[in-house]
């Protein structure tokens, strides 16, 4: 039965990306060469998803393929939406073990269900940025102003350290408070707007944003969480190298700890448990400079990453 | 909008321009930029004879602190809509952090003295 070993091996995919992104939590290598792991982090996610997916299908489906095009034939015969596929639904009742066709029909239902809620997650997610930005740029309009100290960047009112970006298609903001401004010298302020500006650039959010969804499905996850804050710290870790391009890690790093160890800001319960680390891993990695990961190791990262997404796209597909 | 934080009363459109002196603005401009503010919620207007009497719909202080929450929100990103610089951090890890930039300082002060 072709189509029960391609529900295995797309079990098995899901599985190995379980398994490969809690391997990737531990490692300690993505901080040398962060942008290849974010690769890595996005091919397990993707893989992992579609592969769960396709392997619920793939078992609510009778017959020996399961390529996209060959279910939907299949369809109105497991599935009997429509009236005049009735006659064939019920002569497999008798064809096939009645508890069997409920499992199929229990692993197709879960299948879509999954594809559904993955969907939804991300739309959701999309549109609670989209909104929540809005709301901060219409609230940018009235209240924030700009500063010749850091050229280019809005400037808010605000006597507690805070500094932040707002990514989108048409308007790309760096906001600042004038508690950071007060804060900072003028090259640890350049420092943090070429960060911010690396974000901006590079649109990490849309990175993070995949990972936030799943994260918002499942807040009880401990896998979405790790996952979640492994990228968004070698995200962070991204844009600290980028911000080092042509300027001293010195600023950076000075702009970092000041910055964070303000302390204006009392961090609720359980804050720190999420925050715990992250910080001194940045600064750690910016005063003993991490070798990057040799060129052929990179190329393999990106390698596996690609090997992964295609083989599940092939199972899902051929 | 600074105007009308500024003023306790509610103003009229030409209350505003004449405020605006400075920024020589027209007076249809004033009256579409109050009616884009009320129609977004940050001021509430009411009738006064032919005129609308514009006043805030919250202090400053009330929009400020709903910007910075957002950006200080400090259990993670919820939303993803921004990505801060750096959290705050304290306790232990605080104390080393300014550990370490002391002894960076200290270099830096050597560096400079030597170069």
């Amino acid at each position: 039965m072709k189509g029960l070993a391609d529900a295995a091996l797309l079990a098995a995919l899901a599985m190995g990306s379980v398994l490969g992104a809690s391997a990737l939590v531990q490692a300690h290598w993505p901080r040398r060469s962060p942008a290849a792991a974010i690769l890595l982090w996005q091919a397990l996610g993707l893989a992992g998803g579609l592969a769960a997916v396709g392997a619920l299908i793939s078992l609510g489906l009778p017959g020996d393929h399961l390529g996209v095009a060959h279910p939907l034939l299949h369809l109105g015969a497991v599935f009997p939406s429509a009236a005049f596929r009735l006659p064939v639904a019920f002569g497999m009742v008798n064809a096939v073990p009645t508890m069997l066709l409920l499992f199929r029909l229990a692993c197709l239902a879960a299948g879509l269900a999954l594809l559904a809620s993955l969907c939804w997650v991300l739309i959701a997610a999309s549109a609670a940025a989209l909104q929540a930005r809005r709301r901060q740029r219409a609230l940018l309009a009235l209240l924030a102003h700009g500063d010749p100290k850091v050229p280019g960047a809005l400037v808010v009112d605000y006597p507690t350290a805070a500094a932040y970006c707002l990514p989108g298609l048409r308007s790309r903001i760096v906001v600042l408070s004038v508690g950071t401004l007060e804060l900072l010298g003028r090259g640890e302020l350049a420092a943090v707007l070429a960060h911010e500006r690396a974000h901006l650039r590079e649109r990490h959010d849309l990175v993070l944003l995949p990972f936030t969804a799943l994260r918002r499905a499942l807040p009880r996850s401990v896998m979405c969480a790790e996952a979640h804050r492994a990228v968004a710290l070698l995200i962070e870790m991204l844009a600290d190298d980028r911000a080092l391009r042509g300027r001293p890690a010195r600023e950076l790093v000075s702009a970092l700890v000041r910055f964070g160890t303000a302390g204006t800001c009392p961090a609720p319960a359980g804050a720190l448990a999420a925050g715990e680390g992250d910080m001194t891993a940045r600064v750690v990695r910016l005063l003993q400079p991490v070798r990057p990961l040799p060129a052929a190791a990179s190329a393999a990262v990106c390698l596996a990453a690609g090997l992964l997404v295609a083989a599940t796209m092939a199972l899902l597909i051929l | 909008m600074d105007v009308l934080w500024e003023t306790d009363a509610p103003l009229t459109v030409r209350e505003v321009s004449a405020r605006l002196t400075e920024r020589n603005l027209a007076h249809t401009t004033v009256m579409t930029v109050l009616d884009r503010l009320a129609k977004k919620g940050f001021a509430k207007r009411q009738r006064d004879g032919r005129a609308w009497r514009y006043c805030p719909a919250a202090t400053r202080e009330t929009y400020v602190t709903e910007l910075m929450l957002t950006a200080l929100d400090q259990t993670g990103d919820r939303t993803a809509a921004l990505t801060r610089f750096a959290q705050s951090v304290s306790g232990v890890e605080a104390d080393v952090l300014r550990g370490a930039l002391e002894v960076l300082e200290g270099d830096g002060g050597r560096d400079e003295g030597s170069g």
